[in-house]
């Protein structure tokens, strides 16, 4: 059942405990939540439901998965906020951002975010598009 | 084709032209190489125009005069670099001194060749360097390689160690920020789940660890005959309380005993990997069938099961390093990737090789074949 008061948040990562700490932690902040373990499965959990907000992972069984899929949503729900979550900067030392022209021309993305995150500081990202 | 590059540095036109001719007109066949080769020839005619084509474009092969307008041969070698082995000098000096000889070697000469000299004579030392270089050439392409797969190793790696780290540090967070409220009983599944991924990558430093063990060829091999059947039945004990729980059966058909001469801690983790993963991807109520049996001169080994199986695609990445398959099925299974890459290279130390025929939904069998070396009289 979910609660028409409480706003919807579409969590996608491939991590079972990224995903199960999302989930867990949006779930006790007031959150409606639906959770896909893939691009292929947020894409098929897209056609019926249309969140508030979508939480994705970039890395997932497609080497960008997260940012096929924020096309995907951009497409379908334009003004549905998409943050993307990453460890990739940490790990391989490419920084992708939305913060200037150039990368908002290619990521559809509304925010990207850095690996590890505090869950205040995504809660605050959120917030924004709230 | 194989082109070689020489250089030939002398100031006589008639010399140039002379060793030009006897290499242009040799094709030279080399054992292991499956190519002709043949030689490219550039000429200089000073020490100083030798230095700057050498810079320009590096050649495979120098004949380098001693003597020549400018400066002499041993100061034309100083100033290129000698310590690569893919560049090599024949040095050509008109005084068959040993002195000349000599110095021309320590300066890193590879050869020396004293005029007056027959075509034969030339083609000979030219054979033996063009050896050399294509030998070396090798090596330092094998070690690039060598180099690019241990990168890629190591990164891959970097990635699996950390995925659990980060994981058990996300549940440490939410209980250090008490996320889910201060009831102690909210975090029950966040502890869980942290001794599944701690338990994980203690399997991934083992695995790790048995595998280093067999690429590293440090390990004290000890060849002992040992029956196989009996490293399996062992195997099999250790799983039994997953199998018992899971009510999966394991049946065997052994030709008992099955002897092999081999280092038993090989056996032992070619069978635990075998064993255990038929029961791991095997479904509840499933059934594992395994044979063991010595054929002329070879043991040949099969692990059947009726678990969730591969697809064709997945099978032909099965065995390579990091590789797990990854699917909704497997998502539940705690693996690291490592297990049959370690099989495979065990068994291809005893010039075998393990391979799966799979079916989704259906199972695998594992086949291994592994040459039994005749026990020791």
């Amino acid at each position: 059942m979910t609660d028409q008061t409480k706003k919807t948040v579409m969590l996608v990562d491939d991590d079972f405990d990224l995903l199960n700490q999302l989930k867990l932690q949006f779930g006790s902040a007031g959150f409606n939540v639906i959770s896909a373990d893939s691009q292929e499965e947020a894409e098929t959990l897209l056609k019926t439901i249309k969140p508030d907000l979508v939480v994705s992972d970039l890395m997932m069984e497609n080497i960008d998965g997260g940012f096929s899929l924020s096309y995907y949503i951009k497409k379908k729900y334009p003004t549905v906020p998409v943050i993307i979550i990453t460890g990739v900067t940490r790990e391989i030392g490419l920084k992708f951002t939305t913060n200037n022209e150039e990368g908002r021309k290619w990521i559809k993305a509304d925010a990207i975010l850095n690996k590890p995150i505090k869950f205040e500081d995504l809660m605050k990202e959120v917030n924004k598009y709230l | 084709m194989y082109n070689l590059k020489v250089l030939i540095v002398d100031d006589e036109l008639g010399m140039r032209n002379g060793i030009q001719r006897v290499l242009e007109g040799f094709r030279m066949k080399l054992p292991d190489v499956d190519d002709e080769i043949i030689f490219q020839i550039r000429t200089a005619e000073t020490g100083a125009e030798a230095i700057s084509m050498i810079d320009n474009e590096r050649p495979d092969l120098i004949l380098l005069d001693y003597k020549l307008p400018d400066i002499t041969g041993l100061e034309v070698l100083e100033q290129i670099d000698t310590t690569d082995e893919t560049t090599l000098t024949i040095m050509i000096t008109a005084y068959a001194s040993l002195e000349t000889a000599v110095s021309a070697i320590k300066s890193g000469a590879f050869d020396f060749l004293s005029k007056p000299f027959t075509p034969e004579e030339l083609r000979t030392k030219v054979s033996k360097a063009a050896q050399s270089i294509i030998l070396a050439k090798h090596v330092k392409k094998l070690n690039e390689e060598k180099r690019q797969v241990r990168f890629q190793f190591i990164s891959v790696l970097g990635h699996e160690l950390k995925a659990p780290l980060g994981a058990v540090e996300g549940y440490l967070y939410m209980l250090n920020d008490r996320t889910l409220g201060n009831e102690l009983g909210s975090y029950d599944e966040c502890v869980q789940r942290c001794l599944v991924r701690t338990e994980q990558m203690r399997k991934l430093i083992i695995d790790l660890l048995e595998m280093t063990k067999i690429e590293s060829g440090n390990r004290q091999r000890e060849l002992t005959e040992i029956d196989l059947t009996e490293v399996a039945n062992m195997s099999i004990e250790t799983v039994l309380p997953e199998a018992l729980k899971r009510k999966i059966t394991i049946e065997t058909h052994f030709d008992s005993p099955v002897m092999i001469l081999a280092d038993r801690t090989e056996m032992e983790i070619i069978m635990n990997n075998l064993v255990s993963n038929s029961v791991k991807y095997n479904r509840d109520n499933g059934r594992v069938e395994i044979d063991i049996k010595r054929t002329e001169d070879r043991i040949e080994a099969s692990v059947k099961d009726t678990g969730i199986g591969m697809t064709k695609e997945e099978s032909a990445k099965l065995f390579q390093e990091f590789v797990r398959i990854k699917n909704k099925k497997t998502k539940e299974i705690l693996g690291t990737g490592l297990g049959l890459s370690t099989v495979r290279k065990i068994a291809k130390l005893y010039d075998g090789d393990v391979t799966v025929e799979s079916e989704p939904d259906v199972g695998s069998t594992f086949h291994l074949n592994l040459k039994s070396h005749k026990p020791i009289e």
